[in-house]
């Protein structure tokens, strides 16, 4: 059973450790498919204004609010798609890879509604080539689900017909950004579109597409039985509702998958793991916390100072970072921010699909320049042209990933930079001897 | 590349996956992602140049447009790998927990360079961005499986444990 935790009531997580909801009997049990059966009883329009009233706002990166995506697509289109988004391949994020192990049909439900609720007839699974255990649970899921009447011709009565399959990745984080998914899934480079028109009006094969993230369409299937209401109880304020997921992982006693109200303290959630790393032998005192980084390898990093924060949406936002996809990476006073940096930056240079200038070159340019640093072969310049070099990619490229590379690298470097000049520093004094971090001539990366 | 006189058949269960998936898709294209897993997974774990030449045959594509999908993308090879085929997550949360211990203890262990396969053929190792189950870090994927909360042990046990 995987590592989770809760505050309060766990919703998105209940079936988590009761194989028994594999099965369509087993998750009934549990109240499943009330949700659809009464979405199916609603008009369609009617669906899409309850998820607008429950403030659920997009769980996969960018915060859109869902029924307002929902509501973009034409309601006159012959042809419309779901593309449920399970590439999860943000560093630091695996709490869809829980959702679809543990609780497939609760992803399957939301993604019935969605399809009713704008009129869509096949529902894609895109779900990333590595989680092979995932997909073969979605996939007898679904095959039982066909059997059960709740997919296929007649969903559970209805007259509503909804085909879904399970598409699986190849390995690039560019698929998980929504137009190179649907590249991908049209047997393409996963190389992004640029937008407008967005995937609402044109989208997979040129049809209207819905995209949204596996745990947005896991609460849509909480919104439907309980009510827009109880969502909106949950969380900050009527900008950030309801139940969230945060996957925390690196220097803490109990990296795991947690689900709390949205806006939960960066501390509250740090307790809930048992607090600070106490080591490998685990008899240690708690180390220091140094840093955390709230939401994947895409936010800029926060410092131990930031430790009260409100993890949400708008909070994060004004603070300067984000909420991403909830990926909380906690560092403390051991982790190495330079190896940090260099590993973010290696991360975006090797994922950047190369199609803008900028982010192609940039990213390659933030490696070789960290990765000089770590080799002590960095001027105090060269580190301080990091920043530089990632403020060009960001707006300046067509896709979110050059911003992120820009977020997730360069506050590293602008906020701990006495303590990555002074490891320059000392990689230097070990590599030469001579201590001024310089080096004789710029050596070029492999491969870069 | 050039092509070998008569091009590898697409292998027959491959071929009735496919059918199946045939109707879900508006385009024969969509079809390409699924086509080189079960390629690959025939082929051994890689394409060679017939498994791109079979599968552009049986989706009526430019054998070019199959290569340009299959260099795209990491979980594709275009050289031999090892029967066993491992991939160590170095990303940020894993190297916090010590994915460089899991490096050097496989290149220790398979007497091996990253990328290499061992002289019976049996292992390869590459390390991999983040693979999803952080909260196991430091992790690895074996062939389909994933195993987390690594050291040293552990590592050379689930090596020796490979046939
Ligand atoms: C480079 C990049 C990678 C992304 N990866 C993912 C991902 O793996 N999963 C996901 O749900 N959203 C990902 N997104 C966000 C999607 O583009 C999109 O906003 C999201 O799937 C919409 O769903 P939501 O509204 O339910 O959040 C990524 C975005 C970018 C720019
Ligand atoms: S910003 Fe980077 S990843 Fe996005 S389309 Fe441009 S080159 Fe590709
Ligand atoms: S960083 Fe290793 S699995 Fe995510």
């Amino acid at each position: 059973m995987p590592n989770i935790g809760f505050l309060g009531e766990p919703v998105l997580l209940k079936n988590v450790g009761k194989p028994a909801a594999l099965t369509v009997d087993g998750y009934r049990q549990g109240g499943g498919y009330q949700a659809l059966a009464k979405a199916l009883a609603m008009q369609p329009a009617a669906v899409i204004d309850m998820v607008k009233a429950s403030g659920l706002r997009g769980r996969g990166g960018a915060g859109f609010p869902t029924g307002n995506k929902w509501s973009f697509v034409p309601k006159e289109a012959k042809q419309k798609y779901l593309t449920v988004n399970a590439d999860e391949s943000e560093p630091g994020t695996f709490k869809d890879r829980v959702l679809m192990e543990e609780d497939p049909h609760q992803l399957i439900e939301g993604s019935a509604i969605c399809c009713w609720a704008v009129g869509a007839t096949v529902c894609y699974i895109y779900i990333r080539g590595e989680y092979v255990e995932a997909g073969d649970i979605l996939e007898r899921a679904i095959e039982e689900a066909y059997a059960k009447g709740i997919l296929g011709k007649d969903v559970l009565g209805s007259g509503f017909e909804l085909d879904m399959v399970v598409h699986r990745g190849a390995g690039a984080y560019i698929c998980g950004e929504e137009t190179g998914l649907l590249e991908s899934l049209e047997g393409k480079r996963g190389q992004p579109r640029v937008k407008p028109p967005f995937p609402a009006v044109v989208g997979a094969f040129g049809m209207p597409t819905v995209i949204n993230n596996v745990e947005t369409l896991c609460c849509v299937t909480h919104i439907l039985d309980r009510g827009p209401e109880w969502f909106k109880a949950i969380g900050t304020d009527e900008r950030n509702t309801g139940p969230k997921l945060y996957a925390v992982s690196g220097h803490v006693e109990k990296p795991g998958t947690y689900e709390v109200p949205i806006g939960i303290t960066f501390q509250e959630l740090l307790d809930l793991c048992g607090g600070m790393w106490r080591g490998p032998s685990g008899d240690g005192p708690a180390r220091q916390l140094k840093a955390f980084i709230p939401g994947g390898a895409s936010a800029p990093v926060l410092t131990a100072a930031d430790r009260h924060i409100k993890l949400d949406f708008d909070t994060l936002a004004k603070a300067g970072t984000m909420l991403g996809s909830a990926a909380v990476m906690v560092m403390d006073e051991t982790a190495s921010m330079l190896q940090v940096a260099k590993r973010s930056a290696k991360f975006f240079n090797h994922e950047s699909c190369g199609q803008c200038t900028p982010c192609r070159e940039g990213t390659n340019w933030l490696e070789v320049l960290l990765t000089h640093a770590a080799h002590g072969e960095a001027t105090t310049q060269e580190v301080d042209l990091v920043p530089q070099v990632a403020k060009q990619i960001g707006g300046n490229s067509l896709c979110a990933l050059g911003d992120a590379a820009m977020m997730g690298v360069g506050p590293i470097v602008e906020k701990f930079r006495d303590e990555i000049l002074a490891e320059v520093r000392a990689a230097a004094t070990h590599a030469h001897g001579n201590g001024n971090g310089r080096r004789a001539a710029l050596p070029v990366l492999q491969g870069a | 590349m050039s092509p070998p006189a008569l091009p590898a058949a697409f292998p027959p269960e491959a071929k009735a996956r496919l059918d199946k998936l045939r109707p879900l898709y508006p385009t024969e294209r969509a079809l390409l992602l699924p086509a080189l897993h079960l390629a690959q997974k025939h082929w051994g774990g890689w394409l060679p140049e017939e498994a791109i030449l079979a599968v552009a045959a049986e989706l009526a594509l430019p054998p070019a447009e199959v290569y340009g999908v299959v260099t795209f993308y990491d979980l594709y090879h275009e050289r031999p790998v090892g029967r066993h085929r491992i991939r160590v997550c170095t990303n940020v949360p894993c190297m916090l927990r010590g994915s460089a211990e899991v490096m050097q203890t496989l290149g220790e262990a398979l007497g091996v360079e990253e990328g290499e396969v061992t002289a019976d053929g049996r292992c390869s190792y590459v390390h991999f961005e983040c693979l999803g189950a952080c909260e196991q870090a430091p992790m690895m994927m074996v062939d389909d499986r994933y195993h987390g909360w690594l050291d040293a042990e552990k590592v050379k046990k689930i090596v020796e444990g490979l046939d």
